[in-house]
């Protein structure tokens, strides 16, 4: 089930953030949607979770997801902040639990289904360890694992994930690169923002490069993924290293 | 120790605060003795059980607004639901007689149009950061209202009667005073425990909990209605009462960890109990009068609150 935008626009106060987004982001690949600071990518997966007020319509299969009811779309598409606070110190298997909360009808206990979900997002991010820890002691990198834990659990169709690398180390990004990976090879979506254009590299099937509201690019990796592409966007020149992924690096800011 | 037995052990002690109640005064009463007799009847029992009323909604809407604000400095006065409450009780006492039913029925309105001008206030955006600043407004406002209320009181009696009863006291309630207050605080009691998923979603932030699939205006709304209700009829009773919502969440979140939903029951039954034991304590007090109930609490929460402040400043939550 694709995700669709269509013509989606967002203002905060006077300023627009986006403007008119075309696209058809592809269930059972990973999108990673690039962009420098302040290019509205953030943004861009708010107004897919409803989250803005947008012009322009955000559709799931056929579905607006403006007008869905708000469990069902929850169900439907999980969403992980890039905000990763959690305000009071709670385990961390009571944070993953909170991703099954859509699934659970008024007041009842979490169903022998919603357990073994929360277990499995456990084991999948390697912290069923930890899960009895209070969330205040645990690592930023920890902490990040099991948040992200919380939308695993959740198991929606579409996976929105913000920054979901940042804070990790590198044996836990390559981890959580396949976790999505294998999320999205079970047909479901997923669409991260990323900052590490390597990264996107590696993980994603498509790339989004966003640049003041507008989309500059979007196509598969390897057709995205160019210093010709990526150079005007970023304002730094990129070389090019050989090897299975096509691997950009940014290598000097170019002069303005 | 499984939760049920915890909240086992808070239910017992509830039930003991009450008996106490019953029994503690300046004249002891047997519980053994004459069950039917008049003070039993008459004044301890109406004392008690909106002893019982008070502290619960107290303690639950500590934990409700202390949840949906993620701020363990939340308590209900922030809302602004019982200044306004105290407006309406403090005009009713000056301006129309003063008798209870007066004073129950302005101290509602009070609680209604504080509920009415915070859901305007906030009906735009329903967020906890707009809510606490209307709710912040309409607090010094009312207050504001209430000094020029006394200032205009017609001779030195009213003022002190009206400072009497705004100091907060369960002294002299009847089974009526009880009659029309409980229900009221049962209904918002419910509506608030109603919360306790939206609050739990809410731990991770607005967006996240929306992205769960809580209605933000949903929530507001009943916490709107559940303050409104419970601390509105509890300030129309009694005066106004502090410490308690912000003190019985910090101390149970030990106890029965930090999740909202987990602290809604355990801070209603906390905080009946810490209410009855309080209002015992201050009919012991020496002399021929009572401490009155708001200042008891204030006397014994301050020191406390500071204590706990100073044991769990290392951590990173109090």
């Amino acid at each position: 089930m694709d995700l669709t935008f269509d013509h989606v626009g967002v203002s905060r106060g006077k300023r627009r953030v986006l403007h008119g987004i075309d696209a058809t982001l592809r269930a059972g690949r990973v999108t990673a949607i690039l962009g420098p600071n302040g290019a509205g990518k953030s943004t861009l997966l708010k107004a897919a979770l409803a989250l803005l007020p947008t012009t322009g319509v955000v559709r799931l299969g056929v579905d607006p997801v403006a007008t869905m009811d708000p469990r069902a779309r929850a169900r439907a598409i999980g969403y992980l902040p890039q905000d990763a606070a959690v305000h009071w110190n709670i385990r961390a298997r009571d944070a993953v639990a909170l991703g099954r909360l859509p699934h659970r009808s008024a007041y009842a206990a979490p169903s022998a289904v919603d357990e073994a979900a929360i277990d499995a997002a456990l084991a999948a991010t390697e912290t069923a360890h930890l899960a009895y820890r209070p969330i205040g002691e645990l690592s930023g990198g920890e902490r990040a694992r099991v948040l992200l834990a919380r939308v695993l659990a959740g198991e929606p169709r579409w996976l929105l994930a913000d920054e979901p690398l940042a804070s990790l180390d590198p044996a836990h990004q390559l981890d959580v690169i396949a976790r999505l990976r294998a999320v999205a090879a079970g047909g479901r979506g997923v669409a991260i923002v990323l900052h590490d254009i390597v990264q996107a590299g590696r993980l994603a099937d498509d790339v989004m490069v966003l640049k003041d509201g507008r989309i500059v690019a979007f196509g598969a990796v390897a057709d995205v993924l160019t210093p010709a592409t990526l150079e005007p966007v970023f304002e730094v020149a990129f070389g090019t290293l050989a090897g299975p992924h096509p691997i950009c690096i940014a290598i000097e800011r170019l002069g303005r | 120790m499984t939760r049920a037995a915890k909240l086992a052990i808070l239910a017992a002690l509830v039930v003991a605060a009450f008996a106490l109640s019953l029994v503690a005064g300046k004249q002891w009463l047997p519980l053994d003795g004459d069950a039917a007799s008049a003070i039993m009847i008459e004044l301890r029992l109406p004392r008690a059980l909106l002893g019982l009323a008070l502290g619960a909604v107290l303690g639950l809407s500590g934990a409700v607004l202390q949840g949906y604000l993620r701020n363990p400095l939340a308590d209900p006065a922030v809302v602004g639901v019982s200044s306004s409450a105290a407006l309406g009780a403090v005009a009713a006492i000056l301006y129309a007689g003063g008798s209870s039913l007066a004073v129950f029925a302005a101290a509602m309105l009070g609680a209604g149009g504080a509920m009415a001008l915070l859901a305007a206030l906030t009906w735009r955006s329903p967020s906890p950061v707009a809510f606490i600043l209307a709710g912040t407004v309409l607090s010094s406002l009312a207050g504001a209202l209430t000094a020029f209320l006394i200032s205009t009181a017609a001779n030195p009696y009213a003022i002190a009667s009206v400072l009497d009863w705004l100091m907060g006291a369960l002294t002299d309630r009847s089974l009526d005073d009880a009659a029309r207050a409980i229900p009221p605080m049962a209904v918002g009691a419910g509506v608030l425990l109603l919360t306790a998923r939206a609050l739990d979603a809410l731990t991770l932030g607005e967006d996240a909990a929306r992205s769960l699939g809580v209605r933000l205006g949903r929530l507001q709304a009943l916490v709107v209605i559940g303050t409104g209700l419970t601390i509105g009829a509890g300030v129309a009773v009694t005066g106004v009462v502090g410490f308690v919502g912000l003190v019985v969440p910090h101390l149970l979140r030990p106890v029965f960890g930090h999740r909202p939903s987990d602290l809604l029951l355990p801070s209603a039954l906390g905080g009946a109990a810490l209410v009855l034991v309080a209002d015992s304590l201050c009919r012991l007090a020496p002399g021929a009068g009572e401490v009155r109930l708001g200042v008891a609490m204030a006397l014994i929460g301050a020191p406390f609150f500071l204590g706990l402040l100073m044991t769990y400043r290392n951590r990173a939550w109090i």
